[in-house]
């Protein structure tokens, strides 16, 4: 069901980000996906290619979204799901991470659903077990789904991506939300900016292909896209933003910065959202330009897209 | 003393930096000595109670002194331990070791110091020589008794991989010391820019989400610690320096007159941040890989002699303590089987002329160290390394003697190897060749 031409069709081992991906593997990831939001708008909703598989989803940091989202999706394309929260000190007192995805890789599941505290971790744990590996979240390296769900979210209501300015504001710095959009963005055509204090812009950031500014209003100007990030007060070892009213007054999206973009300019956040912090209600709620819910809807579309992308090529391997 | 026949190293391409030696001649080794060297001898033949070694016309030079090993002795033995570093220091012409102190193995006693040397006297391979602690469990605070450890036989001071940061600590090390005539050794690098950092910052630790260490954290540290070093006297020595405008601050303290000198090591001029790759956590060190331009700017230190020595860094590591996310991992490399072969890289690449690339692990550390060894003159130690300058090979992983294999040079094309290593007399290894 909805499976394109079996021979083009992107059918990694593993997802664990988007540095590398080619526009035409994204493209075939949102055209999947794009097939799996007719289908969770119908009242039967249950598909079947994944039925008899097992996905885990193997939590090193806590997410409520992310991994009801996965669970979702693994199960309306009739997967077996199981979730584990793993406290990262549990990691630090016994288990290392290796020794934890070998044990889980000998019970036999399809596919690891893994997100970590430490940047290179969900990579780390791919290379030791046999089953497909999707990052949802590593550190501040990548987390491609959300990447993904954002850039359907986009095509579906601009059409297309090529082309577009996209404006990425707030926590650049410790957000792998960023660099995996970063990364797709710019694959895809558009033009991406980014927007934040110098102290959460990181190092050389314009080398990965965005234009940095520190003034929102300049950062937001003719914008097609401005999609908000939240600060990462839990990465932060010390002072980064003196106060969350100055980072609101500079770096906070209301009313006033949002007339500089394009008057049909969509917002955007990852979520959770933190009102008054990042983002005005007044904004955040407006039915006709924040697309904050969409990206909800989008992200059980893509998830079932990347499930069943890391399984296809095992459909193909047995018998 | 020792009961065994002279020995004549003869035939042999004699290089000596020390000296500025470099051609045929022969070296007479007996009771672990030196007792003659030079062009001109045996020109008449060795006499029939010497036993003769010829070398084939290939280069005989003072065995290699490495300023900076990490044993694991006493401490995190699993890694390492004295009899497996020395036997990977004489498969790499290493005859002298300086010891470091580790955050798990402190040398803060004149016990340790002693015990230290005396291990190393009974396994009999290499000279070991410890440094001693600046400060007590390396917390930067209370000085250890530096004058009982100088008696001891410690070379100099260090808090190995930890910078003493207190500037009024510093101070008084520096001035404490000029009493004893030795170096302090400093892990240039301020520490609370480099907190919880795991690569240089830059374009790759912002592509991998790493929390990177900015390249100034090196340069403030030596420029303030000059500026120490001009108030006190002390002798002060900058450890692995890895960045250009660390150079430098050096370079603009020697020419002041200074008493500063620096080193670094192989990876800082064999590598650049690149090799770190996806989270390659072999290519996690402590300092960071850093950036062509940093890396270019050290070879032109060696190359001018602001950068006096090479040492091999040589920190064991076991899978364990690496094969974990990258800001897990320790930090560290073994160091000590390749740093003759990476020596002469900066030789066949034209940087240096055999004879300035072997001061840089012989005479230029022994100065610094205060050490007889580092050359082939009558009465230094009978420490010797036969070398085959041009021979082609490979660095594998699984060739190394030492006990653990965490080498960031696997696979890499080296040109130059050690033939033979002659310690105190005694040839304790040799390839047959």
């Amino acid at each position: 069901m909805n499976a394109p031409d079996a021979n083009t069709r992107f059918a990694p081992r593993h997802i664990l980000g988007i540095e590398g991906l080619s526009p035409d593997q994204i493209t075939s990831l949102l055209d999947a996906a794009d097939g799996f939001v007719a289908l969770n708008r119908r009242r039967e909703k249950k598909g079947e290619s994944l039925r008899g598989l097992t996905v885990i989803n193997l939590f090193f940091e806590t997410s409520t979204r992310t991994q009801t989202s996965f669970e979702m999706a693994a199960k309306r394309l009739g997967a077996d799901v199981i979730n584990m929260s793993v406290a990262t000190s549990s990691i630090y007192k016994g288990e290392s991470l290796i020794d934890t995805a070998m044990t889980l890789n000998a019970m036999r599941p399809d596919v690891l659903v893994v997100r970590h505290p430490h940047s290179g971790a969900v990579e780390l744990l791919s290379q030791k077990v046999t089953c497909a590996v999707i990052n949802c979240g590593d550190g501040s390296h990548e987390h491609p789904t959300q990447a993904l769900l954002d850039a359907l979210t986009i095509r579906r209501r601009k059409g297309t991506i090529a082309g577009l300015v996209v404006t990425i504001c707030g926590d650049i710095a410790h957000s792998r939300v960023a660099r995996s959009n970063i990364h797709l963005l710019t694959a895809m055509g558009a033009r991406v900016r980014v927007v934040g204090p110098p102290t959460l812009i990181p190092a050389m950031i314009e080398r990965m292909g965005v234009e940095v500014f520190h003034d929102m209003v300049a950062g937001l100007a003719d914008a097609d896209i401005v999609m908000m990030l939240r600060l990462q007060l839990e990465r932060m070892h010390g002072t980064f933003v003196p106060s969350l009213r100055e980072n609101f007054h500079f770096y906070g999206l209301d009313e006033d910065k949002l007339a500089a973009a394009k008057p049909d300019a969509l917002i955007m956040h990852p979520g959770p959202i933190n009102r008054g912090v990042e983002i005005d209600t007044s904004v955040a709620d407006d039915i006709d330009r924040s697309v904050i819910t969409e990206q909800v809807e989008m992200g059980v579309a893509v998830r079932m897209a990347c499930l069943e992308a890391v399984t296809a090529h095992q459909e193909a391997a047995s018998p | 003393m020792n009961g065994e026949a002279p020995r004549a190293f003869i035939n042999a391409r004699l290089v000596d930096p020390a000296s500025g030696m470099d051609g045929r001649g022969a070296v007479l080794v007996a009771d672990g000595v030196i007792q003659d060297v030079g062009p001109g001898l045996f020109a008449d033949g060795v006499p029939e109670r010497v036993e003769a070694v010829d070398c084939q016309g290939r280069v005989l030079a003072p065995g290699l002194i490495d300023m900076r090993v990490t044993l694991h002795e006493t401490g995190e033995t699993h890694k390492e331990n004295l009899q497996t570093a020395s036997q990977a220091a004489i498969a790499g012409g290493i005859t002298t070791m300086a010891v470091v102190p580790g955050p798990k193995q402190g040398i803060e006693t004149p016990a340790q110091v002693e015990y230290l040397i005396a291990r190393g006297r009974e396994t009999g391979l290499t000279d070991v020589r410890p440094y001693g602690g600046i400060t007590k469990g390396t917390a930067g605070e209370t000085l250890t008794e530096m004058g009982l450890l100088s008696e001891a036989g410690a070379v100099g001071f260090t808090d190995g991989n930890r910078a003493l940061a207190d500037a009024d600590t510093l101070r008084r090390a520096l001035t404490y010391i000029t009493r004893f005539g030795v170096p302090l050794i400093q892990h240039p690098e301020e520490p609370s820019l480099a907190a919880e950092g795991q690569v240089n910052e830059g374009e790759i630790s912002t592509r991998l989400g790493l929390k990177g260490i900015p390249a100034v954290a090196e340069v403030i540290m030596i420029e303030r610690d000059v500026r120490l070093v001009e108030l006190t006297g002390g002798r002060y020595h900058a450890a692995h320096v890895s960045t250009a405008a660390g150079i430098d601050a050096i370079r603009a303290a020697k020419g002041r007159g200074l008493k500063v000198t620096c080193d670094t090591a192989p990876p800082y001029f064999g590598l650049n941040e690149t090799a770190i790759g996806e989270y390659r956590t072999f290519a996690k060190l402590s300092p960071p890989l850093r950036s062509e331009e940093d890396r270019l700017a050290v070879i032109e230190g060696l190359r001018d002699g602001t950068i006096d020595a090479v040492a091999s860094d040589h920190l064991p590591q076991d899978p364990d303590s690496k094969r974990l996310p990258f800001a897990q991992a320790e930090p560290g490399a073994v160091g000590l089987e390749t740093l003759l072969p990476l020596v002469l890289e900066l030789h066949h690449g034209g940087v240096l002329t055999l004879d300035q690339a072997l001061a840089k692990v012989t005479s230029a550390p022994a100065a610094i160290l205060g050490l007889e060894a580092g050359r082939l003159a009558k009465g230094a130690p009978a420490d010797l390394v036969l070398i085959d300058a041009e021979v082609p090979w490979v660095i594998r992983e699984a060739g190394l003697v030492s006990k653990s294999k965490n080498t960031l040079f696997d696979g890499r094309p080296v040109q130059g190897r050690c033939l033979a290593t002659v310690f105190r007399g005694r040839t304790v290894y040799s390839t047959g060749a």
